[in-house]
C-alpha cells in the first residue's frame, strides 16, 4: 500500500491542457447549438467498432490515460447505447456489423451525435466497399463529425469530439 | 515414414528462414499428416489459392453455379523442431471434400470452416457450420475462388438467398446453431457483437449455472471485411499497406512477414540496416501492447491504480516512437527493401531514454502488483491451461508460453538481426491468468535489453534497397513472431506485379478455440479478465 501510494505521490498529476476544437472537421450542420450547449456539459459517448483492424480502439483507450484524461473534461466512455449521447464509430462498415450499427443508432436518443473515426470510418480506407464492407460510417448512419488519420492520434480525436459539441 | 523423410522430400520455400514446402497426393496428404501429428509438430495455418492463370471471367458465370471451376490447391503450414513444412495438397475435385486435419490438428477445424466460406472447398469435417459467412454474402458465392464479374454481381445485390431484400437494407442475421446445453437452472448469457467496452466486435454464448460457466462459445466473423479478396485487387509492391492493417496492433508483425514473403520470393536481400530497424519497430510494437494488457490487466481485477501507471508509460513509449520513427503505430514502417524511414541519432537517444525509463519504473510496478492481495487472488488459478492442453489443442504465441510451450520464433528459427541478438525465450508452466502476466513483465524487460543491444549494434548503410517484384507465380511465405505469437503471410505472385493470393494469418486463430476451454468452471465475472489475459485479434481472424 505505502509503495502505491508513494508511486501516485511521486508521478503526481501529469495530465495535459486539451487541445482547441477543430470546426473543420465537422461535416454535417443541423443540431441546433443550444442542444450542444446542452450536450457539451457532460458527453456520453458509445464507442462501436463496425469492423476496424483495431488501431482506432488503441488511440481510443489512449484518450483515457492520465495525459489526456478525458474524464477530466466531463466526457466518459459508457457500456450502453441507451446512456449515449454521441456514437464514436470506426472502421468501414462491415457487411455484418451493419444490423448492429443500425441498432446501436436507434438504440441512442435523441438528439444524438454521430463521429466517424479514422480513414476508414471516413472513406472506407484501404478496405473500401466489397462483398463483404459497406465503406464509410455515412454510407450506414449520418455522421456529424469525421476524423481522419490512421490511426488518428489521442489529440486529433479530442478535437473532433470537442468540435462534435461545440465547446 | 519420419518427419525428417518428409523434409528430406521437400523443397526450400523462400521467405522466413528454414522453411520448406512439399506437394503432396491425397494419399501423401492423409500419411504425412498422421506422421507430422505423431511427431510433435505444430500447425500455424492453412489456406487455400488457385492453380493456374486468373480465369477469364464467363458471362454467363454470375449467379450460377461456375461452369469453369478451377483448380484449387490447399495449404497447410506446420512447425517442427527442424523448421517450417508446407504441404500443398493439389485437389482436382473442387466438389469432393479433402481429407480434414481436424481430428489431428484441433485448431483446423475453424480454419477449415473459414476456407469452405471463402474458397468454397469443403472438408471431411462433420461440423458444416459456416464461420466467417453469416448473411452478406450467399453460400454459392465463393469470394477467393469466383471470378471479379461474379465478386461485383455478389458485393451489389448481396446475398441471392435473400434477393428480395433491396441493396441498401443491412443483411439479415442469419441464424447461426450454438450448442446448447440443458438442465435445471441452466441459462444462458450472450455477449456482443457491440461490447460494453472499447474492444473489437464478436459474439460471446455463456451458459450459466448461478455464477459457474458450464460452457462457453464464440462466435465469430463480425469484423471480416473482405482482405483476402482486397490484396488481390493491390499491386504486389503496395501490399504491405494492407497487411499492416489486418490487425492494427500488429502492423509491424505483418507488414515485416509480407515483405518477408515478397522479398524471399522476388529473391531480394534488404541491406542489413533495415532488418535491425524492422526488429526495433517489432520490439516497441511488443512494448506497447504489454504495457497497455497489464494495465488493462490490473483495471480487469479492479485496480485502476495498474490502468493509469501503465498506460502513462505506454503513451511515452509512444510519443517516443513518434519522434524516432514518425508515427505512434509503424503502420507504415516496414516497406518492400527495407523501412520508409531511417533513426537518427537523437531518435536513437530518444529510444534509449525510454527503454532506460522502463527499466526502471516497471520493478517497482510489478513488485506493487504481485505484492496487491486483490490482484494475487484475481490473477491466480483464473483461466487456467494446463501444459498439457495447450499442446494438444496447439496453444501458440504469448499464450503458449505461459503454459509450458516454450516456442518462440526470435529463437527458434531466427532471421537476421535475431540471430545476432540471442533473445531469451520467457515461459511458464502454471497457464493462469496470472502467468500470462508475467510472461508479459518477463518479455518486456527482455524486449528493453533487445531495444538497447539493436540501438547500440545498429549497422551503418542504407536503410532501404533496390525493389523488385517477383515473377508470376512465385511463393512466398513470411513469419514473424509477433506481440501475440507467430504471424504468417503467404504471398502468391501474379502476372506483372499483381497479387494472386495473399493469406494473413494470426495466431488468434491457434488461441481463441482454447478460451472456451479455459474458462469452463470459472465465474462468469472472469470472462473479462480471462479475455484480456489473451487478449486476441478480432479483425486479424475475421480479416
Amino acid at each position: 500500500m505505502l509503495k502505491t501510494l508513494r508511486q501516485i505521490a511521486r508521478v503526481g498529476i501529469i495530465t495535459e491542457p486539451p487541445p482547441p476544437a477543430d470546426q473543420q472537421l465537422r461535416v454535417r450542420e443541423g443540431i441546433q447549438d443550444n442542444i450542444r450547449r446542452v450536450l457539451g456539459r457532460a458527453l456520453c459517448i458509445r464507442h462501436v467498432d463496425a469492423g476496424s483492424c483495431n488501431g482506432c480502439e488503441l488511440e481510443i483507450h489512449a484518450l483515457n490515460n492520465p495525459l489526456y484524461n478525458l474524464e477530466g473534461l466531463g466526457i466518459r466512455f459508457v457500456a450502453s447505447p441507451r446512456h449515449a449521447d454521441l456514437l464514436l464509430v470506426t472502421g468501414p462498415v462491415s457487411k455484418h456489423m451493419e444490423a448492429a450499427l443500425r441498432r446501436t443508432y436507434e438504440a441512442t436518443p435523441d438528439p444524438k451525435l454521430v463521429v466517424a473515426l479514422g480513414d476508414c470510418g471516413c472513406t472506407g480506407g484501404i478496405f473500401g466497399e466489397s462483398y463483404a464492407s459497406r465503406g464509410r460510417v455515412s454510407n450506414v448512419i449520418p455522421v456529424d463529425v469525421a476524423i481522419p488519420g490512421c490511426p488518428p492520434s489521442p489529440t486529433r480525436i479530442l478535437e473532433g469530439i470537442l468540435a462534435a459539441i461545440a465547446r | 515414414m519420419a518427419l525428417s523423410a518428409w523434409f528430406e522430400r521437400s523443397d526450400p520455400q523462400p521467405g522466413a528462414p528454414g522453411l520448406r514446402t512439399l506437394n503432396v497426393s491425397h494419399s501423401e496428404w492423409r500419411q504425412a499428416i498422421g506422421d507430422l501429428a505423431a511427431a510433435d509438430v505444430r500447425l500455424v495455418a492453412m489456406w487455400a489459392s488457385r492453380d493456374g492463370a486468373v480465369p477469364v471471367p464467363a458471362a454467363s458465370a454470375v449467379h450460377e453455379a461456375s461452369p469453369a471451376q478451377p483448380v484449387a490447391t490447399v495449404h497447410a503450414m506446420f512447425l517442427a523442431r527442424p523448421g517450417g513444412l508446407t504441404l500443398n495438397l493439389r485437389h482436382e475435385d473442387p466438389h469432393a471434400p479433402y481429407p480434414g486435419l481436424e481430428t489431428l490438428f484441433p485448431c483446423a477445424a475453424r480454419m477449415q470452416r473459414a476456407l469452405a466460406d471463402l474458397s468454397g472447398l469443403h472438408s471431411t469435417a462433420t461440423d458444416t457450420r459456416p464461420w466467417l459467412r453469416h448473411a452478406a454474402w450467399a453460400s454459392s458465392y465463393r469470394p477467393l475462388m469466383d471470378s471479379p464479374e461474379t465478386a461485383a454481381a455478389a458485393s451489389g445485390a448481396a446475398a441471392s438467398d435473400a434477393a428480395a431484400a433491396p441493396a441498401t437494407a443491412a443483411p439479415a442475421i442469419e441464424a447461426y446453431e450454438f450448442v446448447r446445453v440443458e438442465g435445471e437452472g441452466v441459462h444462458e448469457i450472450a455477449v456482443g457483437p457491440v461490447h460494453a467496452g472499447s474492444i473489437e466486435p464478436g459474439h460471446f454464448r455463456c451458459t450459466v449455472v448461478g455464477e459457474k460457466v458450464l460452457k462457453l462459445e464464440e462466435r465469430f466473423g463480425y469484423a471480416h471485411k473482405g482482405i483476402e479478396l482486397r490484396f488481390t485487387q493491390l499491386p504486389i509492391l503496395e501490399g504491405h499497406r494492407l497487411a499492416a492493417r489486418v490487425s492494427g496492433d500488429s502492423a509491424v508483425a505483418f507488414s515485416w512477414a509480407y515483405c518477408q514473403a515478397l522479398e524471399g520470393s522476388a529473391g531480394m536481400a534488404i541491406p542489413s540496416r533495415a532488418a535491425w530497424l524492422r526488429a526495433l519497430g517489432l520490439e516497441l510494437e511488443r512494448i506497447a501492447n504489454h504495457l497497455g494488457d497489464i494495465g488493462a490487466l490490473g483495471n480487469d481485477a479492479g485496480f485502476a491504480f495498474g490502468q493509469s501507471q501503465f498506460s502513462r508509460l505506454k503513451e511515452y513509449v509512444l510519443r517516443a516512437t513518434q519522434e524516432a520513427l514518425g508515427a505512434r503505430y509503424l503502420m507504415d514502417f516496414v516497406v518492400p527493401g527495407g523501412t520508409r524511414v531511417d533513426i537518427t541519432d537523437s531518435g536513437i537517444r530518444i529510444l534509449d531514454e525510454v527503454a532506460g525509463m522502463l527499466e526502471q519504473e516497471i520493478p517497482t510496478l510489478r513488485t506493487i502488483y504481485d505484492e496487491h492481495e486483490g490482484v494475487r487472488d484475481r490473477f491466480t488459478g483464473t483461466g487456467t491451461v494446463t501444459a498439457e492442453l495447450a499442446q494438444r489443442l496447439g496453444l501458440t504465441g504469448l499464450a503458449g508460453r505461459a503454459s509450458g510451450q516454450a516456442y518462440d520464433l526470435r529463437a527458434d528459427l531466427p532471421c537476421a538481426p535475431y540471430t545476432a541478438l540471442a533473445p531469451v525465450k520467457c515461459t511458464r508452466t502454471a497457464g493462469d491468468v496470472g502467468a500470462r502476466v508475467a510472461v508479459r513483465f518477463d518479455e518486456l524487460q527482455e524486449s528493453c535489453r533487445l531495444l538497447r543491444r539493436i540501438l547500440e549494434m545498429l549497422p551503418a548503410g542504407p536503410h532501404i534497397g533496390d525493389v523488385s517484384a517477383p515473377a508470376d507465380g512465385a511463393v512466398g511465405v513470411g513469419l514473424i513472431e509477433g506481440w501475440r505469437g507467430p504471424v504468417l503471410v503467404a504471398l502468391h505472385a501474379g502476372p506483372e506485379g499483381t497479387i494472386r493470393r495473399c493469406h494473413p494469418h494470426d495466431p488468434s486463430w491457434q488461441n481463441w478455440p482454447v478460451i472456451e476451454h479455459a474458462i469452463i468452471g470459472n465465474i462468469i465475472a472472469d470472462l473479462p479478465i480471462i479475455n484480456k489475459s489473451f487478449n486476441l485479434a478480432y479483425s486479424g481472424h475475421d480479416l
